[in-house]
């Protein structure tokens, strides 16, 4: 299936903005965060269609999942 | 007397400008504050001269609901120091300063206050010198204090609203939730690299637990803590400082929901707003 992934601030860094991804059915968002090799203690905020998921959400063909790193400096 | 105040401005103003040598006279003939000759100038329809830039863009109302504003600036670092800056020249009439920490020599790359002069000396104080320099009309309450939640009511008490300008994620949850048991809006921003965020949490909201979802991690030694320009940390104060001064100027209009992303390398500035529910 194919799933659209938009990545923000410091993970955009050696991958990229916006792209299309091919992933197995019944993949979850934890499954894609992996994939990118996304640190977990740097994920924030995670959103499959403008909804705030969980790593365990189970991503369908034609979903767009945002995810965003914890932005903490000051 | 304050008809007579009223008087002498009126009559030293020029285009309906008042400037501050005129201050300086109504200070020493009436025996008045700052504050007060400044009150009296917008009450009898002039305009400080410092302000005439904004003069078209604020009006008198607005001029005043700034000097009417209290403001709580939680972190006065990277964020913090920009923003006590922008509002200080905005006019708005009081600022509670609270920051722990002495002037380090790896702050100079991007805080505002930071001199190799000022090295060591509290941040708080060294802001609020800066501001009384910039503009004395500004009331500046510094407090060398350790934002706490516990301490959270009294530190925060009697506040406009609040700006966040700490540097740890555990610390602006503590805010986040003080903020909103005090029913206080909240003008948050973070940073870390070329990028960096910016919103404005509601009275009564959970934007900052709903931004920082997962578990703080304990705060990270100073020497990885990220990497920070000023060029983008003055980006994001200005955010902020932007959204408090249109929170206190129009406090009827809604907040705007959700949160800002900026991306410097793009460069671009993105509204992220998530479904309800």
């Amino acid at each position: 299936m194919q799933v659209t992934v938009k990545l923000f601030a410091t993970f955009r860094e050696g991958r990229f903005r916006t792209a299309v991804r091919e992933l197995p059915a019944g993949s979850t968002v934890g499954d894609l965060v992996a994939a990118l090799g996304l640190p977990p203690a740097k994920l924030g905020v995670l959103l499959v269609n403008g909804r705030h998921v969980e790593l365990d959400q189970e991503l369908r063909e034609g979903d767009t999942c945002a995810i965003f790193p914890k932005v903490g400096g000051g | 007397m304050a008809d007579e105040l009223s008087g002498f401005l009126r009559s030293a103003a020029l285009g309906g400008l008042v400037d501050w040598q005129s201050y300086e006279t109504a200070a020493q003939l009436f025996g008045v504050s700052w504050p007060e000759i400044e009150r009296a100038v917008l009450a009898a329809g002039l305009f400080p001269r410092r302000y005439a830039a904004q003069r078209r863009l604020l009006g008198q109302e607005g001029q005043q609901r700034l000097l009417a504003a209290r403001v709580t600036v939680v972190g006065c670092g990277g964020l913090g120091g920009w923003v006590v800056e922008i509002l200080a020249r905005a006019g708005v009439g009081r600022l509670r300063l609270i920051d722990p920490d002495t002037f380090d020599e790896s702050n100079l790359n991007r805080q505002l206050g930071a001199t190799i002069a000022d090295l060591g000396r509290p941040k708080v104080e060294v802001l609020a010198a800066r501001v009384a320099a910039v503009n004395p009309v500004v009331q500046v309450t510094p407090l060398a204090a350790t934002f706490r939640e516990d301490a959270g009511d009294s530190l925060l008490a009697g506040s406009t609203l609040v700006i966040d300008g700490l540097d740890t994620v555990a610390a602006r949850l503590e805010l986040g939730r003080c903020c909103r048991r005090l029913a206080l809006p909240l003008v948050h921003g973070a940073v870390e690299g070329w990028y960096g965020q910016a919103a404005v949490q509601a009275p009564g909201a959970a934007l900052l637990a709903a931004i920082y979802p997962q578990p703080a991690a304990p705060a990270p030694p100073a020497e990885s803590r990220p990497d920070s320009l000023a060029a983008v940390v003055a980006n994001v104060a200005s955010l902020q400082a932007a959204l408090a001064l249109q929170a206190i100027l129009a406090p009827e209009d809604p907040f705007p929901p959700g949160w800002l992303m900026l991306d410097l390398r793009e460069p671009e500035l993105e509204r992220i707003v998530p479904a309800a529910g």
